[in-house]
């Protein structure tokens, strides 16, 4: 564990830039947003940024492979690169766990060199969250905001900074921050976690229960009466999907361009109403049909393939994007209260 | 003006149920917390009294729904409409989107909604919102019970308020208001005055922005094609996001093309945006420039009007004046 005074945020911030490329949440007039971070740039006040930062890692659209046509002959053209180590800074608890869900799909066989490779470099500095928001709740799904996965972990209170080093990648700042930190004890922090851990009893949605849900339950649900009427003002938009950090489904679509195809991929939604259009047509014609699918990916089939893991991490903001406001605390509530979907 | 409350709107719709005269009711409904209000339909006093909530987070304008709830030929819906919505509301009909005798419109005053995004700017913790007329006193887990301004809560759309006027009900609750003079250009003459570069770049910020989650779309009342362009995969343009920096910008000028005359300035875009995009003053550009160049036109005032882009008049503004922005046109 190290430590500095909390003036000395915007230095740690410098210094880090100097030898990587930083990302940090930072605070606008409608809400929190990760961006590069520039000269004067400070860490956000806020819980979480309006979208996740996901798209460090899975950008929404991103080129896969050109096609160039010249004449007679036609080259492919790879357009990865080795990505160069680059550090996110001050990511909450949940979108940190959301990563470890998006591996599972991502990094499993075929792994997806394109993800693989910004995950390889990229340096997650996580930050403990001293004032969780009304609308978190992911203690619902085991993490916890006291104590973040990443590869490094930041704590601030009143005066201090601390710093809580965790793996070999997240070794790598301690050059830049070379004069900048100390060395200290691990309890210093004890306190703030103490706190945050307090805090978290107090949330309004702390008693959410994920005990009627997980694996194999898909029999109980699927066919419950109550995702009509959940989904019956449902717009079919893809706000829920598109701010959600674990919501990971994507299209591969050409785009022509002068002198060949660009093949890009870009996030799709199961909420739209072309997705699993296929040429026999598509399965799913119904808003309540896509609406299911949401939260069955989340609460019962992605535990169903992943040892129970649970694909939400309960960050809040499909509470707060959806312009309906209808949500997945509100479809948990309305299957756990039905007695396990059975009537 | 009477106080439009939650116990009132129950024990009219209940009646209207049990008298028979609608089967159903479309209103809003309680969620988790204080702002989470969702449109629903009710079917019995005892849904409405379990979960129907009037308050000051129910900007969500019902009058689309009214399209997919009709063709569900079930009897007459009773739906509720604050002023703005009766705007919407007419325009559909003057579409044709959906029957009017299988509907009963409701009037309901409305002093203005509250932006839960401005409420969560000040703090991310609240937990209750209560009403003093004036002021909001705001409940919060770590700064204690804030009091703040109403008026710095209120949305664009309801700082700006057209009108406190129902152009269309069966029914008012609470006594009626008039069209207001609101300034509502007063944003769009700000973009007027910007030089084309600086206009340009406001609204290559703005729309770069965009994640293509069309909500925007999906909740206008005058985006009701039963495929959207954008959504078929033989148009060529169906890109669900942004493949290059002009995709999402033609998304969006052909979507304010599609609903110039049409659009009420009910403020659902913006309101619905996650991005917080101020796609209204798209929308109100060519509302204000509508009335410059053919006069004073509100969409969905009357049933059965023709929007100035749709009709003709010997008096219209020649095409070489619409393209210089007007400057003949004092
Ligand atoms: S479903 Fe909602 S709460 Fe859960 S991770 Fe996604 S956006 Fe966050
Ligand atoms: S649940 Fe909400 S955000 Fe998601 S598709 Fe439906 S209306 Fe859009
Ligand atoms: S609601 Fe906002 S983010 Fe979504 S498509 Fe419209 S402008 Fe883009």
């Amino acid at each position: 564990m190290y430590k500095t005074a909390k003036e000395k945020l915007p230095a740690v911030l410098d210094a880090i830039s100097r030898y990587f490329s930083l990302y940090l949440p930072v605070d606008y007039e409608d809400g929190a947003v990760f961006e590069a971070y520039s000269y004067g740039k400070t860490l956000s006040s806020k819980v979480n940024t309006v979208k996740s930062p996901k798209e460090y890692f899975f950008p929404q659209t991103e080129t896969l492979v050109n096609f160039k046509v010249d004449g007679k002959s036609l080259s492919i053209i790879d357009p990865r690169r080795e990505s160069e180590d680059f550090v996110i800074f001050g990511m909450r608890a949940c979108d940190v766990k959301s990563l470890a869900i998006l591996d599972r799909v991502f990094l499993s066989d075929p792994i997806d060199t394109y993800y693989e490779n910004r995950r390889r470099h990229g340096i997650i500095v996580s930050m403990a969250c001293s004032k969780p928001a009304a609308t978190c709740f992911c203690t619902t799904f085991g993490i916890d905001p006291s104590e973040p996965d990443g590869d490094a972990i930041l704590y601030l209170d009143k005066d201090t900074l601390y710093l809580n080093i965790k793996t070999e990648k997240g070794a790598k700042l301690l050059t830049p921050l070379q004069g900048i930190i100390v060395d200290c004890e691990q309890n210093e922090v004890d306190t703030q976690k103490n706190l945050i851990r307090e805090r978290l009893k107090k949330l309004p949605l702390s008693s959410l229960q994920t005990t009627t849900f997980s694996s194999g339950k898909t029999d109980d649900f699927f066919s419950s009466e109550v995702w009509e009427t959940l989904s019956d003002t449902c717009l079919g938009c893809g706000s829920c999907t598109y701010v959600c950090p674990t919501c990971h489904c994507y299209d591969i679509k050409d785009f022509k361009t002068a002198d060949g195809i660009r093949r890009f991929r870009c996030w799709d939604s199961c909420m739209f109403s072309d997705f699993t259009q296929m040429s026999h047509g598509n399965p799913r014609t119904k808003q309540s049909e896509r609406f299911r699918q949401r939260f069955m990916h989340k609460l019962v089939y992605y535990p169903t393939n992943h040892d129970g893991i649970f694909s939400c991490v309960g960050c809040g903001r499909c509470l707060k994007s959806c312009p309906i406001n209808m949500n997945i605390v509100k479809v948990m509530k309305a299957l756990g209260g039905e007695g396990n979907g059975k009537q | 003006m009477q106080k439009v409350t939650k116990d009132i709107l129950i024990s009219k719709a209940a009646g209207l149920l049990d008298s028979q005269t609608v089967t159903r009711v479309l209103g809003w409904k309680r969620g988790e917390f204080y702002d989470d209000v969702t449109p629903a339909v009710f079917h019995s006093r005892e849904e409405l009294e379990n979960g129907f909530v009037f308050d000051d987070f129910c900007g969500a304008n019902l009058s689309k729904y009214l399209i997919k709830e009709t063709a569900k030929d079930d009897g007459k819906i009773l739906v509720f409409l604050k002023p703005c919505d009766t705007y919407s509301f007419n325009q559909l009909l003057t579409e044709r989107r959906f029957p009017r005798d299988k509907v009963y419109a409701l009037g309901v005053g409305c002093e203005g909604m509250l932006d839960s995004r401005k409420i969560r700017a000040v703090s991310e913790s609240v937990i209750s919102v209560r009403d003093l007329g004036n002021s909001v006193e705001v409940e919060t887990l770590y700064d204690g019970i804030l009091t703040l301004d109403r008026q710095t809560l209120l949305p664009d759309r309801c700082q700006r308020c057209k009108s406190k006027k129902h152009v269309a009900f069966d029914e008012l609750i609470a006594t009626d208001g008039k069209i207001l003079d609101s300034n509502r250009f007063d944003e769009v003459e700000k973009l007027e005055k910007m030089t084309a570069d600086e206009r340009y770049r406001f609204w290559q910020e703005q729309l770069s922005r965009c994640i293509r989650c069309n909500a925007c779309r999906d909740v206008c009342p005058a985006c009701t094609c039963e495929k959207c362009v954008f959504d078929n995969p033989d148009s060529g343009v169906a890109n669900k996001a942004c493949a290059n920096e002009f995709e999402e910008k033609m998304f969006h000028i052909v979507r304010a093309f599609h609903v110039v005359g049409r659009c009420t300035d009910c403020g659902e875009c913006s309101r619905v945006c996650p991005q917080n995009i101020p796609l209204h003053l798209l929308n109100r550009k060519f509302i204000k420039d509508i009335n410059t160049f053919y006069g004073t036109y509100q969409a969905g005032e009357t049933v059965g009007s023709r929007a100035p882009l749709v009709d003709y008049n010997p008096d219209d503004a020649e095409p070489s004046e619409v393209l210089t922005g007007g400057t003949h046109h004092v």
